[in-house]
C-alpha cells in the first residue's frame, strides 16, 4: 500500500478551507498550520497563467527527514505515511532542516510537528479531512498500488507534476497541471 | 515574471518568513567542537610520534582547556533542543545515516577521554597534588601507563569529531548551501587551525610556537584552497546552488564573508604569521586571535545563510 494524495490545481479556487479543517481537526496551535496555500502567477500581461496549489508534508518515499532524525522519532507507518512519535522527539531541529518544502514546525509543547495526512481518520476508514471538506472537490487521496483507485487513474490520465523532484524524495502529494 | 506568495495559512514561526530554527546553539557549538577537535587532534599526534618534550603545550597544556570547551559547547546544544528533558533519547537509539547521532554518540566518547586525558596530566598544574581518593589515582596511573593506546582512539575520534560538524550541515540536501562534500574536510581543517592557533597562543616555547605557526599556515592555505573549491563547485551545479553562492557573491554575506572570515581571519593572520617567522616581532595573540575570531564567524555565517538557501519550485 502506497497512500498519495492527488490536488488538481485546475480546479483549486484557493479558498483555504483545507487549512482550516486541518487546523480544527488536528487541534494545530493557533499562529501555526500543516498545510497551506501558495499561489503562483507566472508570465507578463496578456499571457499570464495562475496556479493554486494547496501544500503539506509530501510523506516522501525516500524521506530525508526520516534519514537525518537522531532518535527515530520520525518514521514511516503502513502505506507510507511519515509521522513524529511526540514523546521520542527532542526537538533538535535536524528534520526541520532537512524538509525541502519547510513542511515541519516546532510546536510550542516541544516537539516537531506536521501533515499526517490524517493518519488517525485513515486507520478509521476516512478521508484526511483536508480532503473531506474540499468545496470543489480538487483533492483526491488512495493507495497508488490500487489500480481501481481514484489516484491512480487521475495519475494515468491526466498531466501531473511533483515538487522539486530534483531534491530525490519522491514525494506523494501529486499536482495535476 | 514569476511571482509566488502564500495566499494563506503558512506563518509558522521560526519557519516563515526565512527559516531560522537554528539559532545561535549550533554554530557556537560547531566552532567550539571543532577546536576541541583541532586540540585534541595536536595533543593525540604528538604523543603518538613521541614529541611530548619538545610540544609540552600541544600535549599537555592546552588539553585542559578542552573539557571545559566542550562542556559549553554541550551546553549550547542542549539549549539547542526544545525538548531539553529528553535529550537522553539520543543514547537510547544508533542511528547511523543520520548525523546528528554519530555526533551525540562522538561527544559521549570524546568528552571523557578529554577529561582522563587532561587530569592524568594535573601534577603540571599543582606539583604536589594528592587525589585522595584511591580510584583517581589508580585511573590516573592506567592513563598515564596506557598513554599511546589512548592516543590512537584520542586521534581518530577528534577527527571524527572534527569532521562530522560539517557533515552535520552537509548531510541536509534540501539546504543548497549546504549539500556539498567539501564542507566536512572544510570544517575539519577549520577546526585543526583554531586548535593549532589556541596552542600557538598559549605557548611559552618559542620552537614550539613558530612549528605551530607553520603548521597553522599549511591550514590556511588548505582552507583557503577549500573555499575557492566551494564556489568552484556551486557555480559549476544546478540553480539552486548558483542561486546559493550568489549569497556570498554579492548577496547579504558577501561582505561578513570575504571581509571577515577570508581577509581578517586567514589572510591577515597568514601574512602576521609569515612577518614573524621572517623574525618581525608580532604579538603572538593577535594571528591566533584573528584565526579564532575568523572560524567562529565562518560558522555563524554558514549556519544563517544555508537556511535562507533553498530549492526553488
Amino acid at each position: 500500500m502506497r497512500y498519495a494524495m492527488v490536488i488538481d490545481t485546475k480546479k483549486c479556487v484557493g479558498c483555504s478551507d483545507c487549512v482550516v479543517a486541518c487546523q480544527n481537526e488536528n487541534r494545530v496551535p493557533i499562529g501555526y498550520c500543516r498545510d497551506w496555500v501558495i499561489e503562483n502567477a507566472k508570465g507578463t500581461f496578456p499571457n499570464v497563467s495562475i496556479e493554486l496549489r494547496s501544500e503539506r508534508c509530501n510523506h516522501c518515499e525516500n524521506s530525508p527527514c526520516v534519514r537525518c532524525c537522531p532518535t527515530g522519532a520520525s518514521h514511516y507507518e503502513e502505506g507510507g505515511v511519515v509521522k513524529v512519535t511526540r514523546h521520542e522527539c527532542i526537538g533538535c531541529g535536524a528534520c526541520v532542516q532537512s524538509c525541502p518544502y519547510d513542511a515541519r514546525y516546532s510546536h510550542p509543547d516541544g516537539f516537531v510537528d506536521k501533515c499526517t495526512f490524517c493518519h488517525h481518520r485513515l486507520q478509521e476508514g476516512k478521508l484526511p479531512s483536508c480532503v473531506s471538506v474540499c468545496p470543489t472537490e480538487c483533492m483526491y487521496f488512495g493507495d497508488l498500488d490500487d489500480k481501481e483507485s481514484k489516484v491512480y487513474q487521475l495519475l494515468q490520465n491526466r498531466d501531473w507534476k511533483v515538487l522539486a523532484p530534483e531534491v530525490g524524495t519522491k514525494p506523494h502529494v501529486y499536482y495535476l497541471i | 515574471m514569476n511571482e509566488e506568495i502564500i495566499l494563506s495559512g503558512r506563518m509558522n514561526p521560526k519557519i516563515d518568513p526565512t527559516l531560522g530554527i537554528w539559532g545561535w546553539e549550533i554554530p557556537l557549538y560547531l566552532f567550539l567542537g571543532g577546536l576541541a577537535a583541532g586540540i585534541l587532534f595536536f595533543a593525540a599526534l604528538y604523543t603518538i610520534l613521541g614529541r611530548e618534550k619538545e610540544l609540552p603545550t600541544a600535549v599537555r597544556k592546552a588539553t585542559f582547556i578542552v573539557p571545559a570547551i566542550l562542556v559549553i559547547g554541550l551546553f549550547a546544544l542542549f539549549l539547542d533542543l526544545k525538548n531539553k528533558l529528553y535529550f537522553w533519547q539520543l543514547y537510547t537509539t544508533i542511528r547511523l545515516e543520520s548525523p546528528m547521532s554519530w555526533g551525540a554518540w562522538v561527544l559521549m566518547l570524546v568528552t571523557p577521554l578529554s577529561i582522563v586525558w587532561s587530569v592524568a596530566y594535573w601534577r603540571d598544574l599543582v606539583p604536589n597534588w594528592k587525589f585522595k581518593v584511591e580510584w583517581l589515582e589508580f585511573v590516573e596511573k592506567q592513563v598515564n601507563k596506557y598513554r599511546k593506546p589512548l592516543a590512537w582512539m584520542m586521534i581518530v575520534s577528534s577527527v571524527i569529531l572534527g569532521i562530522y560538524t560539517g557533515i552535520l550541515l552537509s548531510a541536509f540536501n534540501a539546504r543548497p548551501l549546504w549539500n556539498t562534500s567539501i564542507l566536512g574536510p572544510l570544517f575539519l581543517v577549520s577546526g585543526l587551525s583554531t586548535g593549532a592557533a589556541v596552542i600557538m597562543w598559549m605557548s611559552k616555547n618559542h620552537l614550539e610556537r613558530t612549528w605551530f605557526s607553520k603548521i597553522d599556515l599549511i591550514l590556511i592555505g588548505i582552507e583557503i584552497f577549500f573555499i575557492i573549491h566551494l564556489f568552484m563547485g556551486f557555480l559549476a551545479s544546478n540553480a539552486a546552488q548558483i542561486e546559493a553562492a550568489q549569497l556570498f557573491l554579492g548577496g547579504v554575506y558577501t561582505l561578513p564573508f570575504w571581509g571577515g572570515v577570508v581577509v581578517l581571519g586567514l589572510l591577515v593572520p597568514a601574512i602576521l604569521e609569515i612577518l614573524e617567522l621572517r623574525g618581525k616581532k608580532v604579538p603572538v595573540a593577535l594571528p591566533a586571535f584573528l584565526i579564532l575570531l575568523g572560524g567562529m564567524i565562518f560558522r555563524f555565517i554558514m549556519v544563517d545563510a544555508g537556511q535562507l538557501s533553498k530549492y526553488l519550485y
